[in-house]
């Protein structure tokens, strides 16, 4: 029951000495920014559309077991992915009929789906904890190196570029697209959506069930790829800071895939660092990640003005 | 923020201070919770059309009350169901799963030892949840603030080790309540100075707070003989919180239900609860009312933070006995449940609280006897969680509860 604790790893690399930390930190980049890639590309559509989705921690969650679990079952990862999708867009569906029901509060039920979302997901994971599932293959960039700890820190995952590729189309998607209009109209003013004949329930449910299904992808690049286990800390808290980079990000895809690298690379710094002999501080460093996110929306945020690229009906209840 | 945090029993009196615009939960997008982007606001013209004196017939206010009691119980109920569905997917039998709960939590004196146990931590970390709620902000820092108030109570204890036990007990009540109410006004300050979305804030700060725990049983504070478990140097046996007579229940749980009738008292019947109750309605109207805001929201979470530090220190002082990473029990976030399941009034805290523990308490019996792992409590809480959320919506939909004013 530790899902609001638990730490990162990293395998560090002990044999490069002192170089070990950037090579570390520029592999987690990518390694460790897939999942918040994920999450936060589909917590960027949900808030588009006008709704805050705090519960994709729980369909992180969710979404590394099914994932896991469905591997196991079936022996292809392909098809857990896809299953930890689908999972991630049922407790969607569930966020988008409760969050716009009269006087419901949007960030209630986030936490409420939080606490739904992993105690399912502990509940029917149990099982899943000792077996080990077939994982997602990786492509190695630096097969070139003669130094394992070099190849293997550089083996990224097609999902990282099925993210980043989604990060893009969704910019295109929102920019010249009927449907990306209908979104960011319903986003700002509902009311004018409503009168252009949108119908304002439809255009959330489907972007938060579209959000969560993203986020759920990003659960399963926990369990089958990197770290590559089913546990129950498994996530620690990357579906919030996902949350938080969207507005560091300003509701932009495409700096929501820079803002992922960037939390990535500060996920590898404590384990990293250890790795080399600094270790004083060692659970210091692992909360970096966190402290990072905070000092980020401690700058990002004002409360003087509206941020550039905020929906207009983001958290009015409206 | 909708409804959680307005009960039917205070309407007439927030009425004074509510727009037409709906209160709303801030994005830190829009600045903070006091939102320059709403549309201006009448509330001023309305605070002059209704005012507290709202001609509503005392003897009729029964029914606002009843709907207060009836839907929360309804949605009691339809979870219990849900999860009785629930188990029966999952090869147990509800009823029989019903009984288990029954029986650990209530059945005899010494299952309600182990509730009232696990109760009042629970108490006094809903606090944290249900005080801010009333300026409509939803913090839910709490596993933080206990986990800081713990470690700090603990180290307060461990500094004075030649005084009596009274006085080591209220130096480590002082202390954890202290450093809980500074975490959590940490968070409100980011939100009033910065427009920091104060529940993300919240949440990230009770990762930091568990990873400040852990640098210090593992660095500083560590005592070199806990060796599978870092803990600090234990609190010696006879400066521990006592049991209360010969019971297994400690005086955390008379701390936890002095808090809750204070805070109760504190925000229905003191100018400050109003100021806050007025600023949770609208902000906008409280600042042209002249209404220190900043202060006031600054003072709340201070006391909301102290309330779960509190609970850290009795959890050092009464249980564990020295502060490791059992501190990180959960207690805080479950708070979170029992401040909405109370619908942030103080009082049903107490009540909901030792609701819940009696459900914490039968954790174990589910695993041995029914065989549903651990996380059964927790897939529970949040079927109750979305049930109450839900239950929000109904309010006002049957015309029997509605007050009939003159």
């Amino acid at each position: 029951m530790e899902i609001f604790s638990g730490e990162i790893r990293m395998s560090a690399n002990e044999s490069l000495g002192l170089w070990g930390v950037p090579i570390a930190v520029l592999a987690s980049a990518v390694r460790g920014g897939t999942p918040f890639l994920f999450v936060s590309v589909g917590e960027c559509l949900t808030e588009k559309s006008g709704k805050i989705n705090l519960g994709l921690e729980g369909v992180l969650l969710m979404g590394a077991m099914s994932a896991y679990a469905i591997s196991y079952r079936t022996g292809s990862p392909w098809i857990g992915v896809a299953a930890a999708g689908c999972a991630g867009m049922v407790l969607g569906s569930i966020h988008a009929w409760l969050s716009q029901r009269p006087r419901v509060n949007d960030i209630a039920v986030g936490i409420a789906m939080i606490v739904f979302g992993s105690g399912l997901a502990f509940f029917l994971g149990k099982p899943y904890i000792q077996p080990l599932a077939p994982q997602l293959p990786g492509i190695g960039f630096a097969n070139w190196c003669n130094n394992p700890a070099v190849r293997s820190a550089f083996e990224i995952c097609p999902l990282f570029f099925l993210g980043a590729a989604v990060a893009f189309t969704m910019q295109w998607f929102f920019k010249s697209t009927r449907w990306g209009l209908y979104i960011r109209a319903v986003g700002d003013k509902p009311d004018a959506a409503r009168a252009m004949g949108i119908s304002v329930v439809k255009v959330r449910t489907l972007s938060i069930m579209a959000g969560s299904f993203l986020a759920g992808i990003g659960g399963a690049y926990l369990s089958l790829f990197y770290p590559g286990s089913w546990t129950e800390r498994i996530s620690g808290g990357q579906g919030i800071m996902a949350v938080a980079l969207v507005i560091f990000a300003r509701w932009n895809p495409v700096q929501c895939l820079w803002a992922s690298l960037l939390f990535g690379g500060a996920q590898a710094l404590g384990p990293a660092l250890q790795g080399v002999g600094v270790s004083s501080y060692y659970y210091l460093f692992n909360a970096s990640p966190y402290i990072l996110t905070l000092v980020v929306m401690i700058a990002t945020c004002s409360t003087k003005r509206t941020l550039a690229g905020a929906p207009g009906a983001l958290g009015s209840g409206t | 923020m909708g409804t959680p945090g307005t009960s039917p029993a205070n309407l007439e009196l927030q009425a004074a201070c509510r727009s037409s615009v709906p209160m709303t939960s801030n994005h830190e997008t829009k600045g903070p919770g006091m939102s320059e982007t709403q549309s201006p606001s009448v509330a001023p013209v309305a605070a002059t059309k209704v005012g507290p004196g709202l001609p509503v017939r005392r003897s009729y206010r029964w029914r606002g009350k009843l709907e207060a009691v009836v839907i929360p119980t309804g949605a009691i109920i339809v979870s219990i169901i849900l999860f009785g569905i629930f188990c029966a997917i999952n090869g147990a039998k509800p009823f029989a799963v019903y009984a288990s709960i029954n029986k650990a939590a209530f059945a005899n004196w010494y299952a309600w030892q182990e509730t009232l146990v696990r109760a009042a931590p629970l108490m006094l970390c809903a606090l944290c949840t249900a005080i801010p709620i009333r300026l409509g902000l939803v913090i839910i820092g709490n596993e933080g603030a206990l986990v800081i108030g713990g470690l700090f109570a603990t180290a307060a204890g461990l500094a004075v080790p030649n005084a009596s036990p009274l006085a080591t007990q209220l130096i480590m009540a002082a202390a954890g309540m202290l450093c809980g109410g500074l975490w959590i006004m940490i968070v409100g300050a980011l939100k009033y100075f910065r427009g920091v979305n104060e529940t993300i804030s919240g949440l990230l700060m009770n990762y930091i707070a568990i990873a400040i725990l852990n640098q210090m049983v593992n660095g500083p504070m560590r005592d070199p003989s806990s060796l599978n478990k870092p803990s600090s140097f234990p609190i010696p046996d006879e400066k521990m919180l006592q049991p209360i007579g010969n019971s297994s229940v400690h005086w955390g749980l008379v701390y936890g239900i002095v808090a809750c009738v204070l805070v109760w008292f504190l925000v229905h019947h003191t100018t400050f609860g109003f100021k806050m109750r007025t600023i949770g309605g609208n902000i906008r109207a409280a600042r042209i009312a002249g209404l220190p805001v900043g202060a006031v929201m600054l003072i709340a979470c201070f006391i909301a933070g102290a309330m779960p530090g509190l609970a850290g220190m009795v959890e050092v002082a009464a249980v564990n006995g020295s502060a490791n990473e059992s501190l990180n029990a959960w207690y805080g976030n479950s708070g979170i449940l029992v401040a909405f399941l109370a619908r942030q009034n103080a009082l049903a805290v107490i009540i909901v609280s030792i609701l819940l523990g009696g459900l914490l308490a039968s954790g174990g019996i589910l695993q041995r006897v029914h065989h549903l792992p651990d996380a059964t409590t927790l897939v529970f809480q949040g079927l109750v969680f979305v049930v109450i959320l839900f239950s929000e919506s109904l309010y006002g939909r049957w015309k029997f509860f509605r007050e009939k004013s003159a």
